[in-house]
């Protein structure tokens, strides 16, 4: 079992199985549909074996593979992951298997393109959360557009060319920095290995150059204000299964990032600049809160929605620096963090939901209007129920998934800062009011149109994808213990990494952090 | 000087390329029309031995034959190796065109073999003037194939401008070649880089020579400011001409910068670094700004190959034998990468129609999925963007200037492919989400060209995955 070389098989067979989804074509539509959810479901159990096999005793690195790739240039093919990835790869290859099977029957232009599409992004997305080289990590951070490019152009909307060579080219833009900057410290480390780059000692000019060069690549993924406006454009355009994607998965990728290389590599240019990212996560809270309340557009609303509780996920990231600068509260940074990544895989499974909600609306109306519907309840019974349930997740309502990382985040933004932490509880306010207004709108009230009038309940494909969502977030929401614990160690570590002064002797006058005692469980430590 | 035909062994793959050449020549005259598959067949045999010849003399030691007039090292057999591949997928993506236009006659096939034997002389000289016999042979073959149409107007304006402007070009190139020989006293790489390791940069017909060849050299790999050949020739010339002229060339101009510059005043590398910088920012800045403008894509490919060779220049540039790796590695995936663009532009063409224009390639992934699959590698490709070797190959020029402490540059690099990545992604969105033309027929090809561009567009993709052996080559050529 362990010998099982597990994360390049949860990599490379979904990418082989889109090949094999390529070749086999449309002519025999169904088969190939077949094969697609078969791969998607073996990579899923695969990277079960993830979580059965993980040791959540330590923060080393595990599943560790390494190989020679590129011998005179210092790349290697190294995986691994830690508590911090392994959720997220799960959490990939889960939601894989729903966009398969919402695309079943929609999608009629090229099928098989369209899922291969998909089951390559997975293979890249998970390459992306398992990759311990820098150069292997850029590689599938920016192999990853392609699908996606071809993804929203193809099947997405009526504007789908603006909206996919703006996300082209945002993310595109943000990320050859960040190559720029990962090429300036294998000079200075002499290895490519993110893991050595923990371990770098960096003056302040270089540690705030690479931290401003990670933001732009990490904040336009996630995205934060203002670098947002790809993301409407980009959900309302794609294709449903896009939409969740995106949402779900590649949004993570951003914030996976902030903890994967900002945070460890240049914690004190982290700190000094730490109030950026704060203020711009609670413009992203309230004022991003606001524009969601306006939208008329359902799409457009969930993916303000998604920017305001990523706007979450960042101050849960940086609030850390507030709370350590405080030697009176402690504890608080661990949850910030914890709350941040909890916040983070919850939102993956609603956002997604509610997009596949989205869908199964525009699968049958054609139309992503709120004013076009309304009394969907009355025909709709079954999926009005869901979308009931999936709004109140959204909202933060006790119970789900998505009150626990909300809650976590701001708790440990009270230790840091009254004001700031009542700013982002507006959210609780917010986010109430522009989900149950929609809801309201949509679902509720009186049969609007003939349209809504002849609309048939869900089939059996989108009940599944919605009822085992609806259960996957309940589960999270009322028993969230194992995930904790599955992270707790390497947030641990994240965090001792993260109170430590990087900058070289020469520097050290500067050092805002204090070196706390935790430092002793300081893994890999030189 | 006694003949030794020892000598002749390190120059069997130029041997054989002029004598397939003549055999050409001389066979097409008796050739019925019905019979000139031969000259192709021929063309294509006298590659692959030549190709096959490259790896039986090639490996090992240095050797200079001809009382030091010829040299055959490691950069020579990868570069050989190299031309002779990408002028094989420029033949085979050719021969469709010729056909249907009534211009499949043997002449193409002479002159164009007379071009790779001009860049074979070129990689494989070993001074200052053989260099230049190489680099004419090649530009007049390729002046003549440009005006190889004759009905067209079009054609033959784009080969006066491109005679007269190579001419420039050479006779730069032979003004500083004089100079320096007038500087140092003699025209052989090694003896002229002793000369002037010694003599530094004190002596002001040095200076001249240097500027003059830096100038000659950039007319002939087409960087600002000396471009302005570059658009308007791609876009006069029949499409076989310019992907004669738009691939494997581009090799043989790297050849041209790495013995002239490297192997001949690699002394005085801190005089010209400066002066391929400038060249480099703006071909960089310049290509790809007005390759957005374009909607001809010969044009924009035109400017494309301007902002790569300032990639190329940015590998030189830098130095260091990482750097010169980089450039020869990025030149050759150029080369590769455009012989690919082209051809698609060639199989999509067919009797009384050219792909001009972007339009003209709408819609191609409803007409023929796969092709499209290979446009959109190219185009990711020459964007850099990763899986593809285009992204391996801007890496390794990035890291070569970063290594020499010049990361504003690596940061102006990167600025400008992202610009870059939009006219390319516009290609993209043309062949994927536009719909084609109502009345467009089904791609015919043979199975020739199609197995032919599988293997260049998935080369792409496999180099991305692995370019460790690739790289290995380029690293030992200047190790």
């Amino acid at each position: 079992m362990s010998d099982l070389p597990l994360l390049t098989l949860v990599i490379w067979l979904p990418i082989i199985g889109g090949i094999a989804v390529l070749a086999s074509g449309d002519r025999a539509a169904e088969f190939s549909k077949r094969i697609a959810l078969g791969f998607s479901i073996i990579v899923f159990v695969v990277s079960l074996g993830l979580w059965a096999g993980f040791d959540v005793g330590t923060a080393e690195m595990q599943f560790v593979e390494r190989a020679v790739w590129i011998p005179s240039f210092d790349v290697y093919y190294s995986l691994g992951v830690d508590g911090i990835s392994m959720p997220l790869i799960i959490l990939t290859t889960f939601i894989t298997i729903f966009v398969i099977i919402a695309g079943w029957d929609v999608i009629t232009y090229k099928p098989s393109h369209y899922m291969a599409a998909f089951l390559i992004m997975e293979g890249l997305m998970v390459g992306v959360f398992s990759a311990l080289d820098a150069i292997l990590f850029y590689i599938f951070w920016e192999a990853m557009l392609i699908p996606m490019f071809i993804i929203i152009g193809v099947w997405g909307g009526p504007n789908r060319v603006y909206a996919t060579i703006k996300f082209f080219l945002y993310t595109f833009f943000g990320s050859v920095f960040m190559l720029v900057a990962l090429i300036y410290m294998y000079f200075q480390a002499d290895s490519f290995s993110i893991l050595d780059f923990h371990h770098l000692q960096l003056g302040m000019t270089a540690q705030s150059l690479i931290f401003v060069a990670f933001f732009l690549a990490f904040a336009v993924k996630v995205p934060m204000f203002p670098v947002h406006t790809w993301l409407p454009d980009a959900h309302v355009e794609a294709p449903t299964g896009g939409s969740v994607i995106l949402a779900a998965i590649m949004l993570k990728i951003g914030g996976y990032g902030f903890l994967r290389f900002s945070l460890p590599i240049t914690p004190d240019a982290s700190a000094s600049l730490d109030w950026i990212i704060i203020a711009l996560s609670l413009i992203a809270v309230i004022y991003i809160g606001f524009v969601a309340l306006v939208q008329q557009d359902m799409k457009k609303l969930i993916a303000y929605s998604s920017i305001a509780h990523m706007g979450f996920v960042t101050l849960g990231f940086f609030i850390v620096f507030t709370i350590l600068r405080n030697p009176e509260v402690s504890g608080g940074a661990v949850m910030g963090i914890e709350g941040g990544m909890v916040q983070m895989i919850s939102h993956g499974f609603i956002s997604g939901a509610l997009f596949l909600c989205v869908g199964v609306l525009y699968d049958r109306v054609h139309s992503r209007e709120i004013a076009d519907y309304g009394g969907v309840i009355n025909t709709m019974p079954w999926f009005g129920a869901f979308v009931v349930y999936f709004a109140m997740a959204n909202a933060g309502l006790p119970g789900t998934s998505g009150f626990v990382g909300e809650f976590m985040v701001i708790l440990a933004t009270f230790r840091a800062d009254f004001w700031w932490a009542l700013l982002a509880a507006t959210t609780l306010i917010l986010a109430a009011a522009f989900t149950l207004w929609m809801v309201k709108r949509v679902v509720f009230g009186e049969v609007r149109n003939e349209k809504v009038a002849a609309l048939q309940d869900l089939n059996r494909r989108e009940a599944f994808n919605l009822g085992v969502l609806a259960v996957a977030v309940l589960i999270l929401g009322i028993w969230p213990a194992p995930l904790m614990e599955v992270m707790h160690a390497s947030v641990e570590n994240l965090v001792a990494h993260v109170s430590l002064c990087k900058l070289p002797d020469s520097e050290s006058a500067n050092c805002i952090l204090q070196v706390p005692a935790v430092l002793s469980g300081l893994t890999g430590q030189p | 000087m006694p003949f030794d035909a020892a000598n002749l062994l390190p120059i069997v793959p130029e041997i054989v390329i002029l004598v397939t050449a003549c055999l050409v020549l001389v066979l097409d005259l008796y050739l019925s029309d019905r019979h000139k598959d031969l000259n192709h067949s021929l063309t294509l045999i006298g590659l692959l031995v030549a190709l096959g010849l490259t790896g039986v003399v090639g490996g090992g030691e240095p050797q200079v034959v001809f009382d030091g007039n010829v040299i055959r090292d490691s950069i020579t057999d990868l570069l050989r190796g190299a031309i002779l591949i990408v002028s094989l997928l420029a033949f085979v993506y050719a021969r469709p065109w010729l056909k249907d236009r009534d211009l499949f006659v043997g002449e193409f096939y002479v002159l164009g073999l007379f071009a790779v034997l001009g860049m074979l002389i070129m990689v494989s000289a070993n001074n200052f003037l053989v260099i230049y016999l190489g680099l004419e042979l090649q530009a007049l073959s390729l002046y003549a194939l440009v005006a190889f149409d004759r009905d067209s107007k079009k054609g033959a304006e784009a080969a006066m401008k491109y005679f007269v402007l190579g001419a420039l070009g050479s006779g730069m190139l032979l003004y500083g070649v004089s100079m320096i020989y007038g500087a140092t006293g003699s025209i052989e790489f090694g003896p002229v880089a002793q000369s002037v390791a010694e003599q530094g940069m004190d002596n002001q017909v040095l200076v001249f020579g240097v500027v003059f060849l830096v100038i000659g050299v950039g007319f002939k790999l087409g960087a600002v400011p000396f471009h302005m050949w570059v658009p308007d020739i791609y876009e006069g010339a029949p499409t076989p001409a310019v992907i004669m002229l738009g691939s494997a060339p581009k090799i043989a101009a790297l050849a041209l910068a790495v013995r002239m510059l490297i192997d001949g005043l690699q002394g005085i590398h801190a005089d010209w670094q400066g002066m391929l910088l400038i060249l480099a920012v703006l071909s960089m800045g310049l290509g790809n700004l007005v390759a957005i403008a374009q909607t001809n894509i010969k044009r924009m490919l035109a400017y494309s190959t301007i902002s790569h060779v300032g990639f190329v220049l940015l590998g030189l540039l830098a130095g260091s034998a990482q750097g010169y790796a980089a450039a020869t590695f990025y030149a050759i995936v150029y080369a590769v990468m455009a012989v690919g663009a082209f051809g698609i532009l060639l199989i999509m063409s067919r009797k009384g129609f050219d792909v001009e224009h972007l339009d003209d390639l709408k819609g191609l992934n409803d007409r023929d999925s796969w092709y499209a699959a290979m446009m959109a590698l190219m185009m990711f490709s020459m964007a850099g963007v990763p899986p593809t070797v285009g992204f391996i190959a801007k890496l390794l020029v990035l890291e070569s200037v970063v290594r020499i402490d010049m990361v504003w540059l690596a940061v102006v690099a990167v600025i400008f492919s992202i610009i870059g990545a939009f006219y390319y992604l516009r290609v993209v969105k043309v062949i994927y989400f536009d719909k084609p033309a109502p009345d467009q027929p089904a791609l015919v090809t043979s199975g020739g060209v199609r197995f032919a561009m599988s293997i260049n567009g998935l080369s792409l993709l496999l180099l991305g995955v692995f370019p460790a052996t690739l790289l290995a080559w380029c690293q030992a050529a200047f190790s």
